[in-house]
Formats: C-alpha cells, structure tokens, sequence
C-alpha cells in the first residue's frame, strides 16, 4: 500500500490545481479539432465516416501520451533535480516499486482524465465514437506506458534543457506521425515500418478501430502492455540504481 | 551510537573521504567541521546511503548502513542542508506524507502532528503551502518531518546555513531541547560559534581526513588556550601560548597593536588546517 503514500500527495496537488488543469487541457484540443477536424477536415475523405470520426480517436491517444509523459516526466525531473523533494522517498522505507508505482498511476490518471475532456470536445464536435470499456482500457494502458516512460527519461536525463530536447526529438515527432493525423502506412517505405512499432501507433490505431465498433485489437493492446511492463521495468530500474 | 570503520569514497581519481574512523555515543550532539570540500557532506551522504561508500562500513543503532538500510531508515531523521519540502503542500501535509512514508498509525500521525507544529512554533502557519515560508520556517518544518518517526539519531547538514541570528537561535534552542529529549545528533556546521555552543564534542576534516577530534576545550587544549593577535601591515598574525603568562611574554616584545585573548574554536581550526573556516 505504499504506493497509495505517494499517489495521495500527487492527488492531494491535483485536486488543488484542477481547474488550472482542465484549462490548460482544453486549449490545445480545441485547436486540433477546429483546426483539422472542423476546418481543413471538412475536405479530407477517409472512406468511411467524417475525418472528425478519423481523428478524435487521433488525438486522445496523443493527448494521452503528450499528458502522462509530460506528468511524471516534468514532475519527477523538477523533484530531483530542482526540488530535490525526490530524496524524501528515496530516503524514506519504501521500495522503488512502489514509489514508480504511485508516480505512474497520479500520471495515468491525469491522462485519463485529459483524454476524457477531448472525448466529450469530440462528442461535442459531432464525432461519431463508440465509447466502450475497452476504449477505456486501452487508453489507460497507453497513459500508464507513458507515465512510465516520462519516469525513466526524468531519472536519466541530468537537465531540464534536455527534458525539453527529449520532449521534440522524441515526444513531438510521434504526436504528429504515429497514426494521429493520417494513416501511418502513407509515409515511405522503411518511416513506415519504425513508425508502426512505435507505442503511440498502436494507441492509435487500437483506439480507432474501437470508435468505429470494431473488434479487440489483439495484436495492438498486447504491444500496448508489452511496452508498459518494459517502461515500467526500466523505470524501477533507474530508481534502484541511485538508491 | 554511530560508529564508522575505514569509510572511504572515491570520485574518479578524487579522494572525498579518506579512511574515516570515528565512534558519536548515545545522547551526544556531535559536530563535524571542515572547510568546504572536506568530505563532510559526503560523509553524511553514506551514512544515509545517498552515496554508496568506496569501502568501509558504517554502524548506526548497531546496524550497518549498506546491510540493515530498511533498519537504519527508521532509527534516522534527516535535515539535509538544502531545503527539500514539498512546497506544493502545507506544513500540516508534508507531516502527513512523511509519516504515511513510515507506516505511522493516523492516531498517531495526528497526535505528533500537533507535537511538532507545536515544538517548532508553526502552529499557525499549519495549512498554508510552504512556498509562503520563510526561511526558518522551511528550517524548522525540516526538523519537524526529521523528528516525525522518533528516530534516535538525527543527521543534521549545517542546520543553520543562510539564517538570521534569531532565527539560528531558535534552531539551537530546538537541537538542544531535543537532545534533552534523548535524541543523539550528528551535525556539520561551517559557523564556528554553533558548534561552540551546541556540540559536546566536535571532529574537524580536511581533505576528506579527521584531523582532530574531542571536546572544545581538549582542542584549544591541544593548540594552546591562550592567543596573541597582531597586526603587522594590515596582516593580522595568530600565535598561540599554553598559558597566560607565555602569551604576555611573548606580547612585550611586539610593536604595534597587539591583542591577548582566549582561544576560540575558531583559531582552532585556522592552526589545524592552515584555513579560515569557509574558504
């Protein structure tokens, strides 16, 4: 149960910084389906359904990502870094697992709930989406996996300048080419192949095919948890190490 | 209480501490002194296992750091010299979060919560976020959350750095009360007068060695008790006499402004390691 300590003191600051929040959540969002969905969108065919249908389920898996990593990432690299409020629990009897543990959940729950705002935006927007409780889950596996990786990058990374390099050589190219904003397959040859192992396309793609009704993807969801025992192994890792 | 074997830590090619042997008994208020990279921190460092010693052991409460840590964790308090509260919490919930972290009962997590706002004077201030303290305040919540588990060792890293002189006082008043209290506590300090005024006994580091270790008055002792000072171009020169007497003799024959005084701790450690402290 120590993992609830830790998840209680994040809960504690989110409650109390939930309505800065929910702004700040609401901004980029409301961009992404005015600017894509509703704007450039209403020329763009997809087949079936509207591009709006196309891309929500694009955009809760980036916001998903983008929210998670940037929880844990930013919140852990500033506790150990700046704040150094880090070594109250590493000096405290807890184990590395569960202080990961309590990390990782404060941050999927915020991706959650992020992801949640831009359904109801989407819903709003008039997006067709079938909100199952698989949708649900796959979308807190992808938040979890972000979360943990946000831990790792924060625990290797010796330098707030390099959070923010990691966050646009890494984070920032997926949002945008991991199956988001189009299909992934379009992009050339060998791009498509790296980008379609990459977490972020399987949110997306799992994701979309769940709005459309369609069945479990088998395949994504594994990868999907695949990476998040990964991430959060090599997350409890990095903990061990600097105990 | 605690006791260090051949401590020894290494940074590359750099020595930061250097076979270090040193025993604090039960109910002591022990300070380290040194000039800045001494190895003091270090030291602290390894005894809470935030630094992983090159070799050696070190016992508290009879466990070893690096074997028993689950142990040790609960028989130490911690007041690093950096200030580490949560600011996004209050006083009252970085209490809370510390004694949840050490699995203490909520009756009595509640009932050393009011003890310890109380003993550090912030009852008050209890529910507002620490980022509004000042900085004896942040200082004195430290102690508090150090305090919270009743640990029987408290490592102290210079406690009183950046302060005023009221709100230093009022940190010693807190040491020496808790020491009553039967806490032991191990503390380094860069101000001279602090360790004169808290410490029974006191070990002075250089280079990452103890190169003196006893009661104030066993060092000045050690060095002579009495000193003269004089002042020869704007160059102010110490040297220090056993006794009164020698002092005085030596004095007459020197021209100029000459000063006989008691031995501080302070001249102590300018012999000792040929420094000011801080430099």
């Amino acid at each position: 149960m120590d993992f609830y300590t830790v998840l209680w003191r994040e809960m504690l600051v989110f409650k109390r910084t939930w309505w800065k929040f929910l702004a700040s959540r609401l901004v980029n969002p409301v961009l992404y389906l005015t600017a894509f969905g509703w704007g450039l969108g209403q020329d763009i065919h997809t087949g079936s359904g509207t591009y709006l249908d196309f891309v929500v389920p694009g955009i809760i898996a980036l916001s998903a990502m983008t929210t998670s990593f940037n929880t844990t990432g930013t919140g852990v690299n500033m506790s150990r870094l700046y704040y150094k409020t880090l070594e109250e629990y590493l000096i405290a009897p807890i184990s590395a697992v569960s202080f990961v543990l309590g990390k990782v959940l404060a941050g999927t729950l915020r991706g959650l709930v992020s992801s949640l705002i831009i359904l109801v935006l989407g819903i709003f927007f008039e997006a067709r989406i079938a909100v199952t409780g698989w949708f649900f889950a796959v979308t807190g596996i992808a938040c979890f996996l972000f979360a943990a990786l946000g831990v790792v990058a924060a625990m290797l990374i010796n330098s707030h300048e390099d959070m923010a390099n990691f966050s646009t050589f890494v984070i920032l190219p997926m949002a945008f080419l991991c199956g988001t904003f189009f299909r992934a397959e379009r992009l050339p040859g060998i791009v498509a192949d790296v980008v379609g192992i990459l977490p972020l396309t399987h949110a997306s793609y799992a994701l979309r095919s769940l709005a459309a009704g369609g069945v479990v993807p088998a395949v994504s969801v594994l990868a999907l948890v695949g990476y998040a025992a990964a991430f959060f192994a090599a997350s409890v890792w990095t903990i061990r190490r600097i105990r | 209480m605690i006791e260090i074997r051949g401590l020894k830590k290494n940074y590359g090619q750099r020595q930061a501490v250097a076979d270090l042997d040193m025993k604090i008994e039960e109910g002591e208020v022990f300070g380290l002194l040194g000039p800045n990279g001494a190895g003091k921190t270090t030291t602290i460092r390894m005894l809470t296992m935030l630094t992983r010693p090159t070799s050696g052991e070190a016992f508290i409460a009879g466990y070893e750091v690096s074997r028993d840590l689950d142990r040790v964790k609960q028989v130490i308090g911690i007041v690093p010299q950096h200030m580490n509260l949560d600011l996004e919490l209050t006083a009252r919930e970085n209490l809370e979060l510390h004694g949840r972290l050490y699995k203490i009962p909520v009756a009595e997590r509640c009932r050393r919560t009011a003890e310890l706002l109380a003993f550090t004077e912030l009852v008050d201030r209890a529910d507002d976020l620490v980022s509004t303290f000042s900085g004896g305040m942040k200082r004195r919540l430290m102690i508090a959350r150090a305090l919270f588990h009743r640990p029987r060792v408290l490592i102290m890293d210079e406690p009183t750095i950046g302060l005023d002189p009221q709100a230093r006082r009022r940190i010693w008043d807190l040491i020496r009360q808790m020491n009553r209290d039967g806490v032991t506590v191990l503390l380094t300090t860069h101000y001279i007068e602090e360790a004169e005024a808290l410490c029974r006994r006191v070990g002075v580091m250089d280079q990452g060695r103890m190169i003196a270790l006893g009661t104030p008055a066993e060092l000045k002792e050690r060095v002579g008790r009495f000193v003269v000072e004089s002042l020869n171009g704007g160059q102010a020169n110490y040297t220090l006499y056993g006794t009164r007497e020698e002092a005085l003799r030596h004095a007459v024959k020197l021209a100029g402004g000459v000063t006989i005084r008691e031995t501080s701790l302070e001249d102590v450690f300018i012999q000792l390691t040929g420094r000011r402290v801080g430099d």
